[in-house]
């Protein structure tokens, strides 16, 4: 028996809570995050004898417009790197909820699309190919309707798949133009010479380059934070 | 990409539709406009105007956003149709 952390990520509107409360139930508590106005919510579930802890993360249309719901949701996936981070997409506006997507992508390779709201999209005459999106995309796509409870198996297996190591994932990354993957490049030693595979060079090189001021206080603060404590056997 | 012609968002009409060109915006805000789907090659269309002109309402990415004439007079582009003779 092994516990295992979940987060839900996803555009508000996406039908990102009816999962949580479809996956968990009343097993749930809800609180703030520490130091932040923003809710924390998480509970539980069981599957096939292990316990899964899922995070519902704030609903964000992006990770890097530094509102107080954007720094919750991006310092818990690249932070806390919760075993699985499930990206809900509404199937009926996936454009908009690509750019989400993709920047999570850019951040873990453990990651499960739930195409949720399947229902609506059939009901507008929309039809995604699901395997098409994810060889695209490199990661498993699930299709849900959370409401009515469809796919949650799926989506539970699939979790349980991915946190087993049964799953390869090649996540798509996106190419930027020549300059920025110059510098990226140029940048990307250094990086790991500091945080070895504790965050992904690429990433945080791309954040930098944008001049994210915010990401750079968050690193500053975890790291300075950590590297003052005696080691108690714990790696920082 | 007709640069010269370029006007404002927050000159175009409710009921036309609008090709964005460039952000004349920068740092957060330009950040925000582009999670919220206002990019270069995007086509948006004006639902309506508040009374007295300010904020707007746009379609965009299948959602309707308000903005500021603030931020909507620092988003450039043309307008490529009026309601009705559009097919998108």
């Amino acid at each position: 028996m092994a516990d295992y952390r979940i987060a839900l990520a996803g555009n508000p509107n996406t039908g990102k809570s009816t999962l949580f409360n479809a996956l968990t139930g009343l097993r749930q508590h809800t609180g703030n995050w520490p130091g932040k106005t923003v809710i924390h919510a998480e509970g539980e579930y069981d599957f096939d004898g292990d316990t899964y802890t899922v995070i519902d993360l704030p609903g964000t249309y992006s990770l890097y417009s530094n509102s107080a719901d954007e720094e919750v949701a991006r310092d818990y996936i690249i932070f806390e790197k919760p075993d699985v981070t499930v990206v809900v997409l509404d199937a009926t506006a996936l454009e908009r909820n690509m750019n989400l997507a993709l920047q999570v992508l850019e951040m873990t390779g453990k990651v499960i699309l739930c195409l949720n709201l399947m229902d609506e999209a059939e009901r507008k005459g929309i039809r995604v190919d699901v395997d098409a999106l994810a060889a695209k995309l490199g990661v498993p796509v699930v299709p849900t309707t959370a409401r009515d409870g469809v796919g949650l198996k799926d989506l539970q297996k699939t979790i349980q798949r991915m946190v087993r190591g049964e799953i390869i994932t090649r996540p798509l990354q996106v190419r930027y133009n020549e300059e920025i993957e110059k510098n990226v490049a140029a940048m990307e030693p250094s990086i790991r010479s500091i945080y070895g595979e504790k965050l992904p060079a690429r990433w945080v090189a791309l954040r930098l380059l944008d001049g994210d001021d915010s990401l750079l206080k968050a690193l500053k603060e975890r790291w300075l934070e950590r590297k003052e404590v005696p080691v108690h056997g714990r790696g920082a | 990409m007709g640069e010269s012609t370029a006007i404002p968002l927050a000159e175009a009409k409710p009921g036309q539709f609008f090709r964005i060109h460039r952000l004349s915006l920068d740092g957060t805000m330009r950040r925000r406009l582009l999670d919220l789907g206002f990019i270069p090659g995007a086509e948006v269309k004006v639902l309506q105007k508040s009374p007295l002109g300010d904020p707007m309402a746009f379609l965009v990415a299948n959602t309707t956003i308000a903005l500021r004439k603030e931020e909507s007079a620092q988003i450039y582009g043309e307008i490529i149709g009026e309601r009705g003779d559009h097919h998108g």
